[in-house]
């Protein structure tokens, strides 16, 4: 099937699903960082948070995606080189996924505030009162409600980023993508190559969507909602 | 919440490729190849390289006793990463230029092929400005052929192709008139294939000005390296590998001094 | 530390790529508006015939990155003999056109979901006093639906722009001599990465900006009786993602 190119196509979606894996991971931490700044008591988070989301909001992927990869790397180098240490890879992997962290962990950033907001302020204060340190205010009181809330933005969010992920193959990640311009330069069928991955980026979009929909019924479960 | 982000952030640190502690004795070598110009470098079903640069990379390999991982990079990409180090040398085809001597530092050259145009047969009589104002050239971007177009076709249009294998998929579509490509790969990527049927060699072979064999591109900072490959390539066409490796791809001698 | 010479040199190329940006955007985004409009109607009618097929293109085209489309359109297309035989293939010869027609039917998917978001929204009185009116459904569509979400949209129609804006610079994969392929060219050009990249960076923060702030005085003037309302519901609820 696929001219012998399956096991390496498939190959390759190994790579993207781990590329999107780690990004999420990446940009829950960003997105978390960043709601906890725009909604802090310093001036300086507020306007480090601004920034961040305005950053990201101002420039393609793409162009964030080479100015980190190369630019990063110059960076680095001579960082290294002052320091006097050796040599320090950016690999495409970790450029591709520190990327997309950055990138969509300021639009969770943007989704996680609107959900921190939506927790009555109460149940904190009541927390606190309780003798509930911070961490234990955040585990225990936000993070479940976080997840109702958070929920809808997070599954646009990584339903955008599992396709945003085809762009790191621009550069040098060998993910489904690059495996599918690999294949079709050599088969000289393209579009057969072309087609294939695009049915399984939509399996995965159409299978994310079912797990997203059980998991948005499983955390409303108890809410109730308004008959129409 | 502070402490969970400062782990998450080491824990990432840690994990970027440590920093294989280059002392410079090159025992391990990342090697940049491009993989879309067939016979000299293509990636099989298999998703693994093979050709003519990579088994000279191999060969110098073995001569220089290194431990070498290959890296494949666009072609376009190709000298800003080596500078970039993302890799130590290039083995990708790539003909030594004075334009590229001012980014990198190339070794002796190990192969030498002249370019070819290639259209559709009958199209053109000849490959002269002349005959080919007003048409469309296909040539790979960022290349010397590139610049050559560029100098000496100025009333013909261009279309940039990001790979060699593409310029003769975007000849074939249509796309353009005429392809000026490597002599050997347009006949191993067209003429010889079922898709090839109908188009050919247009004019004499073209020898770029200022073109002189194809070596491998090192950092203008690691003269040690260069030095290292210029030996292992003197030794392995004295010891006979480099005239097997050249019959296991080619009919006719590619070696630089022809 | 910055070489300014080098940027200055390049600016005419950048200016140029500019160019190309801004005109692919525009052909794209006009064409997509005028295909989203009767999608989104369609989309949102109560005969199946009509609404399932616009859901499947629209769940097909924002299912898929843009790049695996756009590749499909310009290396995919030219597999096949015998589209190159046709008339069409005169067209689909020109990256231009590929990247205009690979732009237009993605963001035609994503405008026509967001026409039918608001055509949904509808308060349920404006369309009651139209037929009241005895105003025909042709009539009420003109009249009233249609402005009427178009306004409700223009918020999210303004970040689908920008969003579009910035997936132009996918076309320089095609050989598209746009913005990001000028970075690309000066940066393998010259190695400088922070003059190439950095330069680009400004170019498209300004548009960007620009664009949101154009956005911002047409909401102000279309969508000034949505106002008071707003302001009883907490704005940071609403999440800002794309």
């Amino acid at each position: 099937m696929l001219y012998g190119y399956l096991p390496a196509i498939l190959e390759g979606l190994l790579v993207t699903l781990r590329v999107a894996a780690l990004s999420l991971l990446i940009a829950v931490v960003f997105g978390l960082a960043g709601a906890f700044a725009k909604l802090s008591d310093s001036r300086v988070l507020r306007a480090v948070a601004d920034v961040y989301t305005t950053l990201i909001r101002g420039l393609p992927e793409l162009v964030l995606m080479l100015i980190i990869f190369y630019g990063g790397q110059g960076l680095v180098n001579s960082l290294m080189d002052r320091l006097g240490y050796g040599y320090l890879d950016i690999d495409p992997f970790i450029a591709g996924t520190i990327t997309l962290g950055f990138i969509f962990g300021a639009y969770l950033s943007e989704t996680f505030r609107g959900a921190i907001l939506a927790i009555p302020a109460g149940q904190m204060e009541a927390g606190s009162a309780f003798g509930l340190t911070g961490g234990q205010v955040f585990r225990r009181i936000m993070a479940p409600q976080m997840v109702r809330h958070a929920l809808p933005g997070f599954a646009n969010t990584w339903l955008v980023m599992v396709k945003a992920t085809a762009i790191v193959s621009l550069i040098g990640i060998d993910d489904m993508m690059h495996r599918a311009n690999l294949a079709s330069a050599t088969t000289r069928q393209p579009f057969t190559f072309y087609a294939a991955i695009a049915l399984i980026y939509l399996s995965i979009t159409t299978i994310s969507t079912i797990v997203l929909h059980a998991l948005e019924r499983r955390y409303s479960l108890g809410q109730r909602k308004a008959d129409f | 919440m502070l402490r969970k982000i400062t782990l998450a952030a080491t824990i990432l640190f840690a994990s970027l490729a440590p920093a294989s502690a280059q002392t410079n004795t090159w025992t391990k070598l990342r090697i940049g190849v491009e993989g879309s110009y067939p016979p000299f470098s293509q990636i099989g079903t298999d998703g693994k390289l093979s050709g003519f640069d990579i088994d000279i990379a191999n060969a110098v390999c073995a001569e220089l006793k290194a431990e070498c991982t290959f890296v494949q990079q666009e072609f376009d990409g190709m000298l800003p990463a080596l500078n970039a180090r993302k890799f130590d040398m290039i083995v990708a085809s790539l003909t030594i230029t004075e334009e590229r001597k001012k980014a990198v530092d190339f070794s002796d050259p190990y192969y030498d092929v002249p370019s070819r145009w290639v259209a559709k047969a009958g199209a053109f009589k000849d490959a002269s400005p002349a005959s080919l104002k007003g048409k469309k050239i296909i040539v790979l971007r960022n290349s010397p052929r590139a610049k050559y177009v560029a100098d000496n076709y100025k009333e013909s249009e261009v279309l940039l192709a990001p790979k060699e294998t593409e310029v003769y998929l975007e000849l074939s579509a249509g796309r353009g008139d005429i392809a000026l490509g490597s002599s050997v790969v347009s006949s191993e990527a067209l003429l010889k294939k079922p898709e090839g049927k109908g188009f050919e060699q247009v004019g004499p072979v073209v020898r770029l000005a200022g073109g002189s064999g194809v070596g491998i591109a090192v950092r203008k900072t690691d003269p040690d390296l260069k030095e290292k490959i210029n030996g292992a390539i003197k030794a392995i066409r004295a010891n006979g590998v480099y005239n097997t490796l050249q019959k296991k791809y080619f009919d006719f001698d590619v070696s630089p001094d022809q | 530390m910055i070489d300014w010479p080098i940027i200055i040199e390049a600016l005419p190329e950048f200016f140029q790529g500019l160019k190309i940006t801004l005109i692919l955007l525009a052909i794209s985004m006009s064409a997509g508006f005028v295909l989203a409009l009767p999608l989104a109607i369609a989309r949102v009618s109560p005969n199946p015939w009509l609404s399932r097929p616009v859901w499947v293109y629209t769940y097909v085209f924002r299912g898929t990155p843009l790049l695996v489309q756009l590749f499909m359109i310009y290396y995919g297309l030219a597999q096949f003999e015998w589209v190159r035989e046709t008339a069409a293939w005169y067209l689909l010869k020109s990256a231009w056109f590929c990247a205009w027609l690979a732009f237009v039917l993605n963001t035609t998917a994503y405008t026509t979901e967001i026409f039918a978001g608001a055509l949904r929204t509808t308060p349920p009185g404006e369309l009651e006093a139209a037929r009241s009116l005895g105003m025909s459904t042709v009539q009420i569509y003109m009249r009233i639906l249609v402005p009427s979400a178009l306004r409700r949209a223009l918020p999210q129609y303004g970040n689908e722009v920008v969003m579009m804006m910035h997936a132009t610079a996918i076309a320089s994969a095609v050989s598209l001599v746009e913005l990001t392929r000028v970075a690309r060219d000066v940066y393998t050009n010259t190695l400088m990465p922070v003059e190439a990249f950095g330069t680009v960076a400004v170019f498209y923060f300004v548009l960007t900006f620009s664009m949101v702030g154009v956005f911002k005085l047409l909401e102000r003037r279309f969508l000034v009786h949505l106002r008071p309302r707003r302001s009883q519901t907490d704005p940071g609820l609403v999440p800002n993602v794309h």
